[in-house]
C-alpha cells in the first residue's frame, strides 16, 4: 500500500478548518434478532442461529422486535432526541452476498429519533456539544470471510464464506450533524464522542458495546475547508471521506487525525479529495480507498411494505423517559465524588473509556482504588501492548474476583497479573485459571518451613547474623525460598517464619 | 357414471357432509381426484406437481375419524395449492425456473392451517411465473389450458388453481391475488374466486410478488365452498405484520345465509358510470347486465356511482407492482438456494448472480424487474412510485365515497372472455388492461369476489360478475354472491359448469 504524504497536523490546522461527523452503529443486545425469532448471538457455529427471513427464504416475512424498538426509543431519548410518533421502515436495495434478501431493512426519511445532542467531556474537562441528526433502527448484515487473494476483500478472493448468524441483529445507527469548530481537538472529540456513546448504551444496558466484536462501530466523516480571513464568508464544505468501521476508540482518534493530515497534504499540493469510503488499517495507522461514494448512491429506498409504521404510545415514551439513567456528564460528576478520585485519577479512567468498567468492577465488590488500579494499570498496559481496547479484554466481574483473591491472600500481586493474563487469553474465570495453572500462593507453613530449612542449611551463617540482630540478612533466605516456591509464596509470611526459626 | 366420477362433481360442502357421515372415505375422495388428474391433466396441465402423500394423509384423516376424533367441517376434502405458496413436502417454484425443485423448510401459514383442518393437499398448481400475468402463459413450465376450450387461456396468474377446480380435478384450491389473479381466472373458467380484505389472510409463506397488494384466497366452484375454505385459512397470523387482528365471522355461515334468500332485498348495488362499455366484449357486458337485472328483480336497488380515479388504476398498479417486485425478487441470486449458473472464466459473485438471474427468470419477470428498478431510482421515485401511491390514495377515496352510498359495487370481472393462447403474449399492454376491473380492489385493500354470471352470447364462454365491498366486509360478499348464485343456478337449471365440455371421458 502506497504511503500517503502527510502534512504536519499543526500546519494542516493553520491552513484548513476540519469539519467532522460520525455515524455510530450500535448492536442491541436483545435476545432475538430485529425481524426474526432467531437468537441474537455471538461466536456460535456459523449459520446456526437463523430463521427463514434471515436467509431471505421465499415466503418469509419480517416481524419487528418490540424490545429493539424500546431500546431504540431509550437510546433516542438519552441522546436528547425527539421520538417520532410514527416512523417507518424502508428497504435499502443493493446486491451483496451478506444480505439474505439483497435489501437491508432500515429507516430512511422517517427515523424513530431525530434532532438531539450529547455533551462530551474532553481530557481537560472542556465540554463540547455534539449535535445529533437522527438515530434509526436497522438490521445488521451477515459476516463475509474472503479466502485467498492478497487483499482480504471480495475482489480477488478465491472464494468467500458467509455466516448469516449476524444477519438481522438489531442495530441503531446514530448520525451526527456536521460538527464545526472542533479545530485541533477534532481527533480528541471523535474519541470522546464514541466514548460517550459507549457510556450511554452501557448505562442503558442495551448493548454489550464491545468494539472489538463490532457491537459498536464508528464511521468517521472528515472534510477540510480553507481558512478565510476574518470577516469574509466561509468557504463551502470541502469534499468528505468516510472512514468505515473503525473498531476502537483509540483508532477513531488516530483515523481522524490521519485523514486531516492526508487531506491537507493533497489540498495544499493543489489536488482534490475524492468522495469515497476509506478503510482504516490498525497495524499501519493509515487509511486506504474503499469504494467511491456519491450523494447519489442509489439504494432505491422505498417504504417496507411488509411492516407497519412504528407508532409508540405517548405512555410508552414517558415510561422509557422516566426510566432513563442519569446523563453521562452528571454521572461523571457523581461518580468522581463517590469514588473519591483526584482529578488526575478520574481523568485516567475517563480518558481510557473505562468508566463503565470501573463502575461495574466496584459494583462487583472491589474498592474504587483497586478497580481503578487494575483498569488503568495492568489491563491498559496489556491492551496497549496488544493494540486492543482495555474494555474488551476482561469482564469487570473477573477483575473484582481477582482483587478479592489478592485481598484474601490467595494471590500475590505478581501471581494476580499472571492470572489476569490467563483470563485475557480466555482460560476462564480467575479461579479456573488458578486451578488450571496451579498458581495459588502456598499457604501451607509446613511446605514453607521445609524450604526455609533447606535454604538455611545451604547458608549456615544467616541464622547467626539474624540472632546478632542483623535482621536484613533474612532477605537472602527469602529470595531462595521464593525461588524454590516458584514465586507462589507470600514473602511476608516467609519472613515471619524465618524470624520465628531464629527465635526472634 | 362411476362412483369416482360422481365424487369429483360434488361441491366441497356436499363432499364434506358425506365424509362426516361416513358415506365416503377421504381415501376414496382423494383417489377419485387423483384418478381425475391422471385422466385429464395431460390436456389441462393445471398441476406442476402431484403429491405422493395425498392418500397417506387421507388415510390418516379416515383413521382419526374412525377413532372418534372431532374433526373440522372440511376434514378429508382434497385441496389444490397454487405453487406460489411454500410447502415442506412438495416443491414450490412459483412457476419459475429459478426455483425448480425448491423445497421450503416451512409451510405457508395457509397451508399449515389447511393441513390442521384436515384438508388433503393434492398437489401444486400452475401459474404465471411469480404470479406475473393473466394467462399462465408466463409459467416456465408451460401454460395451463382452459377446460372450456383447450385452445384458450385459463386466466392468470392462478390459471392452474381455477382450471383444476373447473375440470373437477379438485373441489377446492388456494390462489393468490395481486391484481386479479384469483378473480380473473374464476371469470374465464366459470368458477368462484375471492380476494379477501388485505390483511384478512396471512401472506406468510406466499412467495411475494407485490407485498402491499398480495392476498391469498379461495378458488372453488361455489360461493359456500369458498366460504368454507376462507374460514380455514383466514384470521390473524403473528408471522405476518400486515395481518389484521380482527375476529372474523364465519364466511360459510354468511354464504348459507345469502343462499336462503332475503339479502338482495333493499341491497344497494353500485354500478360505476366511468367504466366504459367500449373495451368490454358485448357478451361480457350483456351477461353483466342480465345478472344485474336478476338482482334488481330480487329486490336490489341499482345505484350509479362515480369512481373517477379507477381509470388510473392500471397505470398506478404497473408502477407499484414492479417496484415492490423488483425488490422482492432480489433474493433470487443463487447464493443461498435455487438455481445457480456459473459463467465460464473466472466468475465473480456478481457474475454468478447475473448469469443465474438471466437464465432463471422469464421475459415478463425481467420486464417488470427493469420497470420497477427504474421506477424506484433516485430522481424518478417521486414521479413514478410517489405518484402511483397518490393515485392509490385517490382510489381509496373513490371507494370511501362510493361505499357511503352503496353496500356493494358490481363490475364485470374482466373485459373479455378467455382469449386464445398466444393471442396477447406479445402485447403486454393488452395483457395488463385485462386487469382493469380487478386492480382497484388490490390498490385499496378491499375484498372482491367473482362468481359466474353466465356465458357470453358470441362465444359461449363463461363470464364472471365481480362484487366489491368495504374493507373487512368480506362476509357481505359471501351473502350477496351466494344470493345471486342461487338465483342464477336456479334460472340455468344447474351449475354453469354443467355446460362445460365433458373431459376425460367419464365426467
Amino acid at each position: 500500500m502506497a504511503k500517503h504524504k502527510l502534512m504536519d497536523f499543526d500546519e494542516a490546522l493553520e491552513l484548513f478548518e476540519p469539519v467532522v461527523g460520525f455515524e455510530v452503529h450500535v448492536e442491541l443486545n436483545t435476545k432475538t434478532k430485529m425481524f426474526s425469532a432467531a437468537p441474537n448471538s455471538f461466536g456460535r457455529e456459523a449459520n446456526t442461529d437463523l430463521a427463514p427471513v434471515d436467509l431471505g427464504l421465499p415466503g418469509s416475512l419480517p416481524v419487528v422486535n418490540e424490545q429493539a424498538v424500546k431500546f431504540s426509543i431509550s437510546l433516542g431519548l438519552a441522546l436528547g432526541c425527539q421520538i417520532a410518533p410514527s416512523s417507518r421502515f424502508a428497504r435499502k436495495n443493493y446486491f451483496y452476498p451478506d444480505l439474505g434478501k439483497n435489501y437491508q431493512i432500515s429507516q430512511y426519511d422517517e427515523p424513530i429519533a431525530f434532532e438531539g445532542s450529547v455533551e462530551v467531556e474532553l481530557s481537560d474537562g472542556t465540554r463540547v456539544v455534539v449535535p445529533i441528526e437522527r438515530a434509526h433502527m436497522e438490521e445488521d448484515a451477515g459476516k463475509l470471510t474472503h479466502v485467498g487473494g492478497s487483499t482480504g476483500r471480495i475482489q480477488g478472493a478465491e472464494y468467500s464464506l458467509v455466516d448469516y448468524n449476524r444477519a438481522g441483529v438489531p442495530l441503531v445507527e446514530i448520525v451526527t450533524k456536521p460538527i464545526y469548530g472542533t479545530e485541533h481537538r477534532a481527533p480528541e472529540i471523535a474519541k470522546a464522542y464514541v466514548q460517550t456513546i459507549r457510556d450511554i448504551v452501557l448505562s442503558l444496558g442495551i448493548s454489550d458495546a464491545k468494539m472489538e466484536r463490532g457491537n459498536l462501530r464508528c464511521d468517521a466523516n472528515v472534510s477540510l475547508r480553507p481558512r478565510v480571513p476574518a470577516g469574509e464568508p466561509a468557504e463551502p464544505l470541502g469534499t468528505r471521506t468516510e472512514t468505515k468501521n473503525v473498531n476502537s476508540m483509540r483508532s477513531v482518534e488516530r483515523a481522524v487525525r490521519y485523514e486531516i493530515q492526508r487531506q491537507a497534504a493533497i489540498l495544499a499540493a493543489g489536488g482534490s479529495i475524492t468522495q469515497e469510503t476509506r478503510h482504516w488499517h490498525e497495524d499501519t495507522g493509515t487509511t486506504s480507498p474503499g469504494r467511491p461514494k456519491s450523494d447519489a448512491d442509489d439504494y432505491r429506498y422505498f417504504p417496507e411494505p411488509d411492516l407497519l409504521p412504528v407508532v409508540p404510545s405517548a405512555e410508552l415514551i414517558d415510561e422509557l423517559r422516566a426510566a432513563l439513567p442519569e446523563p453521562p456528564a452528571e454521572r461523571r460528576r457523581r461518580l468522581k465524588t463517590e469514588w473519591g478520585f483526584s482529578d488526575q485519577e478520574f481523568q485516567d479512567v475517563a480518558n481510557g473509556g473505562l468508566l463503565a468498567e470501573v463502575a461495574a468492577t466496584i459494583e462487583a465488590g472491589a474498592t474504587p482504588a483497586s478497580a481503578r488500579k487494575w483498569w488503568t494499570g495492568e489491563i491498559t498496559r496489556v491492551a496497549n501492548a496488544q493494540g486492543r481496547e482495555a474494555a474488551d479484554l476482561v469482564a469487570p466481574s473477573d477483575v473484582a474476583a481477582l482483587q478479592g483473591l489478592v485481598d484474601a491472600g490467595t494471590l500475590t500481586d505478581k501471581l494476580a497479573r499472571q492470572v489476569l493474563e490467563g483470563v485475557i487469553l480466555g482460560e476462564g474465570t480467575p479461579q479456573q485459571v488458578i486451578d488450571q495453572r496451579g498458581l495459588a500462593v502456598v499457604s501451607d507453613d509446613g511446605a514453607l518451613i521445609l524450604a526455609i530449612d533447606e535454604a538455611l542449611a545451604s547458608q549456615p551463617d544467616v541464622m547467626a547474623k539474624i540472632r546478632d540482630g542483623k535482621v536484613q540478612a533474612a532477605g537472602a533466605v527469602i529470595g531462595a525460598v521464593m525461588k524454590a516456591m516458584k514465586g507462589q509464596a507470600d514473602a511476608a509470611r516467609v519472613r515471619e517464619l524465618i524470624l520465628e526459626r531464629a527465635g526472634q | 357414471m362411476s362412483a369416482g366420477a360422481e365424487l369429483i362433481r360434488l361441491t366441497a360442502a356436499d363432499l364434506a357432509d358425506k365424509l362426516a357421515s361416513g358415506e365416503v372415505s377421504s381415501v376414496e375422495a382423494t383417489q377419485a381426484h387423483l384418478d381425475r388428474i391422471a385422466a385429464v391433466d395431460a390436456d389441462i396441465h393445471a398441476f406442476l406437481h402431484v403429491s405422493d402423500h395425498a392418500l397417506g394423509v387421507a388415510a390418516d384423516i379416515d383413521r382419526r375419524r374412525a377413532a372418534g376424533e372431532k374433526l373440522g367441517p372440511v376434514a378429508g376434502v382434497p385441496l389444490a395449492i397454487k405453487d406460489v405458496l411454500v410447502t415442506t413436502d412438495m416443491p414450490s417454484t412459483s412457476g419459475s425456473r429459478i426455483l425448480e425443485g425448491y423445497l421450503s423448510p416451512f409451510d405457508a401459514t395457509v397451508v399449515a392451517r389447511s393441513r390442521a383442518a384436515g384438508l388433503v393437499p393434492l398437489g401444486k398448481t400452475n401459474m404465471d411465473e411469480f404470479a406475473m400475468g393473466s394467462s399462465t402463459e408466463h409459467s416456465a413450465y408451460g401454460p395451463t389450458h382452459n377446460p372450456w376450450d383447450l385452445d384458450r387461456i385459463p386466466g392468470g396468474s392462478g390459471g392452474g388453481s381455477a382450471a383444476a377446480v373447473a375440470a373437477f380435478e379438485a373441489p377446492l384450491a388456494l390462489g393468490s391475488d395481486t391484481g386479479g389473479s384469483i378473480r380473473q381466472p374464476a371469470h374465464v373458467t366459470g368458477t368462484v374466486g375471492l380476494k379477501p380484505t388485505y390483511g384478512g389472510v396471512s401472506r406468510y409463506g406466499a412467495i411475494a410478488l407485490a407485498s402491499s397488494l398480495d392476498q391469498v384466497g379461495p378458488v372453488t366452484r361455489t360461493v359456500l365452498d369458498a366460504g368454507l375454505l376462507h374460514d380455514v385459512i383466514g384470521g390473524h397470523d403473528p408471522r405476518d405484520s400486515t395481518s389484521l387482528t380482527d375476529v372474523w365471522p364465519s364466511f360459510a355461515d354468511a354464504a348459507r345465509e345469502g343462499a336462503r334468500g332475503d339479502v338482495l332485498r333493499g341491497l344497494r348495488v353500485g354500478v360505476i358510470k366511468e367504466l366504459p362499455d367500449s373495451g368490454f366484449q358485448p357478451g361480457v357486458s350483456g351477461s353483466f347486465r342480465s345478472a344485474l337485472a336478476a338482482m334488481e328483480a330480487g329486490g336490489a336497488e341499482l345505484v350509479e356511482i362515480s369512481a373517477p380515479h379507477f381509470e388510473f388504476g392500471v397505470a398506478a398498479y404497473y408502477l407499484i407492482l414492479p417496484a415492490e417486485a423488483s425488490s422482492n425478487l432480489a433474493k433470487f441470486d443463487s447464493v443461498r438456494f435455487g438455481m445457480r449458473v456459473t459463467p465460464s472464466g473466472t466468475p465473480t459473485v456478481e457474475g454468478v448472480m447475473a448469469a443465474t438471474r438471466e437464465a432463471g427468470f422469464g421475459d415478463e419477470v425481467k420486464r417488470r424487474i427493469i420497470l420497477g428498478t427504474y421506477a424506484l431510482s433516485a430522481g424518478y421515485y417521486d414521479a413514478y412510485y410517489g405518484s402511483a401511491q397518490k393515485v392509490r390514495t385517490l382510489i381509496q377515496r373513490d371507494f370511501d365515497a362510493a361505499f357511503a352510498q352503496v353496500d356493494v359495487i358490481a363490475t364485470p370481472s374482466a373485459p373479455t372472455t378467455a382469449f386464445r393462447l398466444g393471442e396477447k403474449i406479445d402485447d403486454p399492454m393488452q395483457m395488463y388492461l385485462n386487469d382493469v376491473t380487478t386492480i382497484p380492489a388490490n390498490l385499496a385493500g378491499v375484498p372482491g369476489i367473482s362468481i359466474p354470471s353466465g356465458l357470453a352470447e358470441e362465444d359461449g364462454l363463461p363470464v364472471g360478475i365481480q362484487f366489491l365491498a368495504p374493507a373487512r366486509q368480506d362476509a357481505r360478499l359471501y351473502r350477496v354472491g351466494a344470493a345471486l348464485e342461487a338465483l342464477l343456478v336456479d334460472s340455468w337449471g344447474g351449475p354453469l359448469l354443467d355446460r362445460a365440455p365433458v373431459r376425460g371421458g367419464v365426467a
